[in-house]
């Protein structure tokens, strides 16, 4: 009467569709949550899941039911002193429960938590950046193959059939097993020719040689005929490997103007900028330094919890941060083992001694052994000299990005070079 | 030694059905009566999202069950929450699910407990046999997704959520309590849908019929009340007379309600349902190792999760969170089975019509005629009460302080029967709520009357759910209140 039946392969996530539904109904709060956690995390967690608290009045569904007041009694089990007629002071009010076990329920449920996943996640941090969308999927994808082609196979899907390929082998095996019959076919027929010409032909002995020849002739056109126009050996497929990407290891300098013009919503939108360089690094090189080095008037490396909030004040000369990448560079991360990646954010200050200095030393001596130099200039004020100075530097180099930035769906743009090049290949 | 079904823990789907067949031969021996089984293996993100859907096999979407779900796995994680090991669906044949993480004790546990435990109660209790019927709920519950489904793409996803989430605040008021409803084919309801549609409308405007009054009608000054008496079951009056509702809308009304009353017994029976299952697996799985079937290792490992199922820590334990159904309801069964054992002079008097006779008879009795509450008015024992250690705490806001109204002693015992009957009486626990009166000539509005009982008022989510009525029903809606005297006050109203 029992029948087992095996459900494990079938009907896996069934409750997909139920699940985003309800991140779609909580967007905003979700989003809040998440811009929480961008700030809060450092550069290298951004992808990752993560955990969201909702207060959960919002989350509610609510039915009629009892308040608090009026009379009750409550059974519980497990007395150990109590008789009849004892009293005790009523809790606290708040607690719902009677008895003295009240309000040991453990966890507290003002909070609706659950955990986002790691795809989740970055969609909501895209949400604001406007990637479009090829650069989403490429940044939310884990590749670690790609598939190459890799000559023909005797084995595949009708799909990858190649057809010159497969026709060619035909006429190739056509050719190859009727050939050598159609030559005897020919001398058969010669010689038979000749037979039933020849004034002996009566002859018995001949007579029976013709009969031979004769039944000879029709084995072998038997034998032609037989021969497919194609057959299923013929058919030949395109083949595709996968091959892994190459290994290959990047560092990514993150510099940063800390000086007092800096203000923390400034440092927020450079953040979503490192960030998004940093997203597009672990995508494509398996393993990632990340350097932060800050200035003011004098440059200095940092980790990233001081290179984000510690603050300074000061005047701004941006060689010392381009001097000190320089020698890191030199010292550590020689460019013909790393590929270098280097992300600026400046409110575009500087002293006006200075600013030729960067030129010189980005031209010279830095953009060379760059892959690419991405620069942001956070402010909504005209033309600084920074500005100007490194617009010759962009005319001079195809990798040098530069984008001025108000709010951080400008960021993207300075990227747009770096992710074409990817989307292409 | 050789025996025993199986000594070691991997579960294969032979051994399943070798277990199956051992435990429903011995089921059979002792007289359960079940429905054919379909036993399904799952995987655990499959049992989490079978439990979100509120063990619907078939569901339709909606974002509360993703809430679930977020919940479940939230804590899954986290290690707070084992899952349940089992699910089993009131249908026929009735489904259970076996986890595949499970060890081979496990599923047999689970087996036992599920699908002959469970399954002969689904089958033999009279609120299941009157309120549900089991050949006909997947069907039914098919129907119910992709008429849903369709909504959505005709009149787009936000309408039906909303939608949805009026109804589903009502849905503990979508049930009647008394009228057998009628049976559920999916069958009839599919071809009997689009007439209902045109019948159901056509019956709501002559309702609201605003064409003036004929002068040959006399207009009668005090028109009857509508409706003309008071109604429980909201959804049912809002699905038939609800002013502005589209057919679609009232045939969404009436899917939550339906499903609202497949569930209802199993609301009512939990102590019941519960402690049978487990009265069952206990008895089953004993009865194997009694003949040789099973080893003791087996033994040790059912008997482990056994023990934490039907543990009952005291009040004052951390772990306490009210009285755990499994416990009360498997100690019950298994004092029924005591008493008609070996009664005591306690026992002769307390249950003279059990005492001392054919336990398989008697509890065959108990789980075909009662639910919860008229069982634990029967059965209640004072021994068990003793062996519970129950009290009843006084909780009245008119006073000070708690009062231990009854203990576990011989004045106590009837006290304390009773005010767990209370306990778990649906019908005091929801508070109770009427279609009171429409005003039909007026402002079309809906007014609600709670009846309080024992002076307890409404909880704070009033206001809201009845912002979800309001949705409904399009017109004004108001709550008021009853006091014990009789005194009528307005709670609520929206406009």
């Amino acid at each position: 009467m029992t029948q087992i039946i095996d459900r494990r392969l079938n009907g896996k996530n069934k409750n997909a569709v139920n699940r985003q539904r309800f991140i779609k109904r909580f967007r905003q709060q979700i989003k809040q949550a998440v811009a929480e956690a961008v700030a809060e995390r450092s550069i290298t967690d951004i992808d990752q899941g993560e955990r969201i608290n909702i207060p959960s009045k919002d989350t509610a569904e609510p039915v009629f039911r009892h308040g608090a007041g009026g009379r009750r009694e409550i059974v519980q089990p497990g007395n150990q002193e109590f008789v009849v007629g004892d009293t005790f002071p009523r809790p606290k009010t708040g607690q719902k429960k009677g008895g003295s076990n009240a309000g040991n329920s453990g966890e507290s449920t003002d909070e609706f938590v659950f955990q986002l996943s790691r795809e989740e996640f970055l969609e909501f941090f895209f949400e604001d950046l406007a990637l479009p969308d090829l650069v989403k999927t490429q940044l939310t994808k884990i590749h670690e193959h790609k598939w190459v082609r890799a000559g023909y196979t005797v084995q595949g899907v009708p799909t990858n059939i190649n057809v010159i390929r497969s026709l060619r082998g035909a006429l190739a095996r056509r050719i190859a097993l009727r050939n050598p019959r159609e030559r005897q076919l020919e001398e058969a027929e010669e010689r038979l020719h000749a037979l039933q010409q020849s004034p002996d032909a009566d002859d018995p002995v001949t007579a029976r040689m013709i009969r031979e020849l004769e039944d000879e002739i029709v084995a072998l056109k038997r034998h032609i005929e037989a021969v497919p126009f194609i057959d299923e050996f013929d058919l030949r497929y395109n083949n595709r490997i996968k091959q892994p990407k190459p290994i290959t290891q990047a560092v990514m300098f993150c510099l940063m103007d800390v000086s007092g013009s800096m203000t923390q919503e400034r440092k927020d939108i450079a953040k979503r900028f490192f960030i998004l360089l940093y997203l597009f690094l672990i995508r494509n090189y398996e393993h990632i330094d990340v350097v932060f080095i800050r200035h003011h008037t004098t440059a200095k490396e940092v980790d990233e919890q001081e290179f984000f909030y510690s603050r300074e004040s000061g005047g701004t000369v941006v060689s010392s941060a381009l001097e000190l990448m320089y020698e890191i560079i030199a010292k550590r991360y020689p460019s013909h083992e790393w590929n270098i990646y280097a992300a600026q954010a400046s409110d575009g200050d500087n002293w006006d001694d200075d600013t030729e200095n960067c030129r010189d030393l980005l031209m010279g001596k830095i953009m060379p052994l760059l892959q690419y130099y991405a620069y942001i200039e956070i402010h909504d004020r005209d033309d600084k000299r920074l500005w100007q100075e490194y617009k010759t530097v962009q005319a001079a180099y195809g990798n040098f990005a530069m984008q001025r930035i108000e709010s951080v769906e400008d960021i993207y743009p300075v990227f747009r070079e770096l992710f074409k090049k990817r989307a292409d290949g | 030694m050789a025996d025993y079904i199986s000594t070691c823990s991997d579960w294969t789907f032979e051994l399943i059905d070798r277990y199956d067949q051992e435990i429903g031969r011995v089921a059979r021996n002792y007289g359960l009566d079940t429905y054919p089984n379909q036993i399904e293996i799952i995987s655990a993100e499959q049992m989490m999202d079978a439990y979100s859907s509120i063990g619907m096999p078939v569901g339709y979407n909606h974002w509360t069950y993703g809430k679930k779900f977020l919940e479940y796995e939230h804590s899954y994680r986290r290690g707070h929450m084992g899952l349940a090991y089992e699910i089993v669906i009131n249908s026929d044949p009735c489904i259970v699910y076996l986890m595949e993480e499970n060890t081979m004790t496990m599923q047999a546990l689970v087996i036992a407990h599920a699908a002959y435990g469970h399954n002969s109660f689904f089958k033999n209790n009279y609120l299941f046999q009157t309120w549900t019927s089991a050949d006909a709920i997947i069907d039914y519950l098919l129907f119910a997704k992709n008429y849903v489904a369709e909504c959505e793409q005709r009149y787009g996803v936000e309408e039906v959520e909303l939608m949805l989430d009026s109804c589903h605040a009502l849905m503990n008021y979508g049930v009647d309590r008394y009228k057998r409803p009628s049976r559920l084919s999916a069958q009839q309801e599919i071809s009997r849908q689009k007439e209902r549609e045109a019948y159901l409308q056509s019956q709501v405007n002559d309702l609201w019929r605003t064409l003036p009054v004929r002068k040959t009608e006399k207009r009668k000054k005090n028109a009857k009340p509508f409706p003309a008496e008071p109604q429980e079951n909201l959804l049912y009056f809002i699905e038939k007379n609800a002013p502005l509702l589209e057919p679609w809308q009232r045939e969404i009304v009436r899917i939550v309600r339906k499903i609202a009353q497949y569930f209802y017994p199993q609301r009512q029976t939990q102590v019941m349902n519960e402690g049978w299952a487990c009265f069952w697996h206990y008895t089953l799985l004993n009865t194997l190792y009694d003949e040789g079937l099973v080893n003791e290792s087996f033994m040790f490992e059912f008997l482990q999760s056994h023990t934490n199922v039907i543990a009952q820590p005291p009040f004052n334990n951390k772990h306490f969170s009210g009285i755990n159904p499994y416990a009360l309801g498997f100690s019950m069964m298994q004092d029924v089975k005591r008493i008609s054992q070996q009664p005591t002079a306690e026992d002769h008097e307390w249950f003279p019509d059990i005492a001392g006779g054919d336990w398989r008879e008697n509890l065959d009795f108990a789980m075909r005629n009662f639910k919860d509450e008229s069982f634990i008015a029967q059965y209640l024992s004072p021994k068990l009460i003793r062996d519970l250690k129950l009290f009843a705490v006084l909780d009245d806001d008119r006073r000070d302080e708690y009062e231990i109204s009854a203990i576990h002693n011989n004045k106590g015992y009837q006290h304390l029967r009773q005010a767990l009957v209370d306990q778990y009486n649906l019908g005091s626990q929801e508070p109770d709520i009427q279609v009171y009166n429409v005003n039909l000539r007026g402002d079309r509005s809906l007014t609600l009357r709670h009846t309080q009982y024992n002076r307890r008022p409404l909880g704070d989510t009033a206001p809201e759910v009845l912002k979800h009525l309001k949705r409904l029903w399009q017109f004004p809606v108001r709550l008021e209140t009853v006091d014990q005297k009789g005194n009528v006050s307005l709670l609520h109203e929206i406009k």
